[in-house]
């Protein structure tokens, strides 16, 4: 009985070893991936930077508006937050690599994922991005244009502008990204259609006059107004 | 030689039955049949009656008229001027058109009158403009004489004008253009020129033509690089400039073409602007300005509305633009009543001035910068108008001259913005 016992603990404590001497590599070789992987991050991460300070990445992001979000949420300049993103995306993404040569099952499926998810993050941010310049730069140009052509609210008219694109940029921003693609859809689709079934009422009941007197500035009084001004700048 | 390859065949085959040619007009058009007649007809009176001895050639360069401008150019024959100018041909007068399809309209237009000077090897050229209706014979060899005779590389002319035409000329292009440059040149900005050989083939080969901004601005951006290139230069009075009525919608493209072209220009000029203290005359036929007085309908009150409009809608463009002194005081002036409203000349220059640092930074869209301009010239326009009005010319004379000085005394101040960027 005592040397089954003995043979039983031996045999537990032998597979253990077994075991341990099994994953020791590889957890050798994670903690080397997790290392390895920190020092190249931080390598791209400083020559990202590099980078974005040479295109002047900080002054797009200024134009973009996005700067302005990030002084209000507290957060340092927008290539400080890009690169630093970098880094711990790379960083991460060298851990799960160490983790899945671990082999735990279950575990392996889920970084598979996530790696996979990785380029509709990055397509997602893109997107963003390059929206919220698109949408400074359109608002700010109608915006100008509606200044130099003596329209009436044009502040109002930069700032619808803007509004729709925003919407429209996040819209497809959270259909990348595979967030709640149907509620979004739904959600854009509602608050688009009520914008424009506003407008319509807006210009349709409440602003008639309004309406009015624009298309009568627009149409008659231009005539007048060329008759009115006769300063040539050149 | 790179440049006669976007000429067409056709046109490169008239060239080469022209042969070289000593004097070349070069007349860029777009539906201007209702004028061309006319301008044709005295240029070739111009060129009988004082260069009969010389081989001389019209080029027409044409955006696609279809009006018939160009067999309007070509179609009209010495015989035509004979009966009533009593003018002797020794020379056949060549007319020659091209039509070009691709690109802008005056950038592909002088590009194209540059590229066949250099072919014929002309030594005097000029440029008119094709809606100068009131032009004279006499406005030919003002143009031509002093590169023909007298050496000179570019003749740029001065008119006689109304006292409130050209403001964006007066208040604006010669004040800084002078300041910055160093030369009094009156009308820096213009459709009607006249320039040597090798000032043309100069210019042909070092403007930016493929680099997508070639074509605006160009009849600016060929004064600014005469005077960068230190070519010689000279002013002629050729007389009464024709008024065109403009829209108020005109001037945002009015002023891509002049201010654009202008900051553009500051940017790969810096060396030579930097190094300018002061300002010089430029050696002139004729008076350098004249100024008519009479009555001139405009809408000041408009202009004032659009001015305050401009700066209240577009503040958060200015704070991108100007300094926040700047902003605050043009906020001031906005609310101001009519009769106590001034754009005084120190903000004047002090805005343009940060305009001009600000376009060099690209602290936004470059042509939104220059769009922002739109209605802070309206309000300096109205305090012209509005401290002009009861003035004489030699009083309006004055007052440039006054924003002159002003634009000078300040170079610093744009200098000092220009350098802590660099």
């Amino acid at each position: 009985m005592r040397e089954m016992i003995v043979s039983e603990l031996s045999q537990a404590l032998h597979e253990l070893a077994r075991a341990f001497a099994h994953y020791l590599p590889r957890l050798i070789v994670m903690l080397i991936l997790a290392f390895v992987g920190w020092a190249i991050a931080y390598v791209v991460k400083v020559v990202l930077r590099s980078i974005l300070r040479l295109i002047k990445f900080d002054k797009l992001s200024e134009n973009a508006g996005a700067s302005q979000l990030l002084i209000k949420a507290s957060l340092p300049s927008a290539t400080e937050v890009l690169s630093r993103f970098v880094f711990w995306v790379a960083w991460l993404g060298f851990i799960l690599l160490g983790v899945s040569v671990l082999g735990i099952l279950g575990l392996q499926e889920q970084i598979a994922r996530f790696f996979l998810f990785l380029p509709r993050l990055f397509v997602a941010m893109f997107i963003l991005f390059f929206g919220l310049l698109a949408a400074s730069f359109f608002s700010r140009a109608v915006l100008l244009a509606a200044v130099n052509a003596n329209m009436p609210s044009p502040r109002v008219l930069s700032l619808a502008v803007r509004s729709i694109i925003v919407v429209f940029v996040f819209s497809i921003v959270f259909e990348e990204l595979g967030v709640a693609e149907q509620t979004m859809l739904v959600a854009f689709g509602i608050a688009f259609g009520a914008l424009m079934f506003g407008l319509a009422i807006a210009f349709g009941i409440g602003g008639r006059d309004l309406a009015q007197r624009f298309l009568e500035e627009k149409f008659v009084r231009r005539k007048n107004e060329e008759n009115e001004d006769e300063l040539s700048p050149l | 030689m790179e440049d006669e390859t976007f000429l067409t065949d056709d046109f490169l085959r008239q060239l080469i039955n022209v042969g070289e040619v000593d004097l070349l007009v070069g007349l860029p058009t777009y539906n201007n049949a209702k004028t061309i007649g006319s301008i044709v007809g005295t240029i070739r009176s111009g060129i009988l009656r004082d260069f009969p001895r010389e081989r001389a050639v019209i080029i027409n360069a044409d955006g696609g008229s279809r009006d018939g401008t160009p067999g309007l150019v070509t179609g009209i024959s010495i015989d035509d001027l004979r009966p009533t100018a009593n003018l002797n041909a020794l020379r056949t007068l060549h007319s020659i058109s091209t039509t070009y399809t691709n690109g802008t309209g005056s950038g592909v237009a002088l590009r194209t009158i540059l590229a066949a000077a250099e072919l014929l090897r002309a030594k005097a050229c000029i440029v008119m403009s094709p809606e100068s209706a009131k032009i004279e014979p006499e406005w030919i060899s003002r143009l031509l004489r002093p590169i023909f005779r007298d050496g000179f590389d570019l003749v740029l002319p001065t008119y006689r004008r109304h006292k409130f035409d050209g403001l964006l000329m007066t208040n604006l292009l010669y004040p800084m253009v002078r300041a910055l440059y160093g030369l009094r040149i009156r009308e820096p900005y213009v459709t009607e020129f006249g320039f040597s050989n090798r000032l043309g083939s100069q210019f042909l080969a070092q403007n930016g033509w493929h680099n997508g901004n070639g074509g605006v601005g160009l009849e600016l951006r060929f004064t600014l690089a005469a005077i960068s290139g230190r070519y010689r230069i000279s002013q002629s009075f050729l007389g009464e400039k024709e008024h065109t009525e403009r829209r108020a919608a005109d001037l945002v493209p009015t002023l891509r073409q002049t201010v654009g072209a202008l900051f553009s220009a500051l940017e790969s000029d810096f060396p030579i602007w930097s190094t300018v203290a002061g300002s010089k005359q430029v050696p002139t036929t004729g008076p350098e300005q004249e100024l008519l007085e009479g009555p001139m309908r405009v809408n000041r009150k408009r202009l004032r509305e659009m001015f305050s409009t401009g700066v209240a809608e577009l503040e958060s463009v200015f704070q991108a633009i100007l300094s926040p002194s700047t902003v605050g005081e043009l906020q001031r002036i906005a609310r101001l009543g009519e009769e106590e409203f001034r754009y005084s000349e120190e903000l004047w220059v002090k805005t343009l001035y940060e305009f001009a640092a600000a376009y060099q930074r690209s602290v936004i869209n470059r042509d939104h910068i220059i769009q922002a301009l739109a209605p802070l010239f309206r309000g300096r326009v109205f305090t012209f108008l509005m401290e002009n009005r009861n003035a004489s010319a030699n009083e309006i004379e004055n007052n440039i001259e006054s924003l002159c000085l002003e634009f000078e005394r300040l170079k610093p101040y744009l200098l000092q913005m220009w350098k802590s960027r660099e």
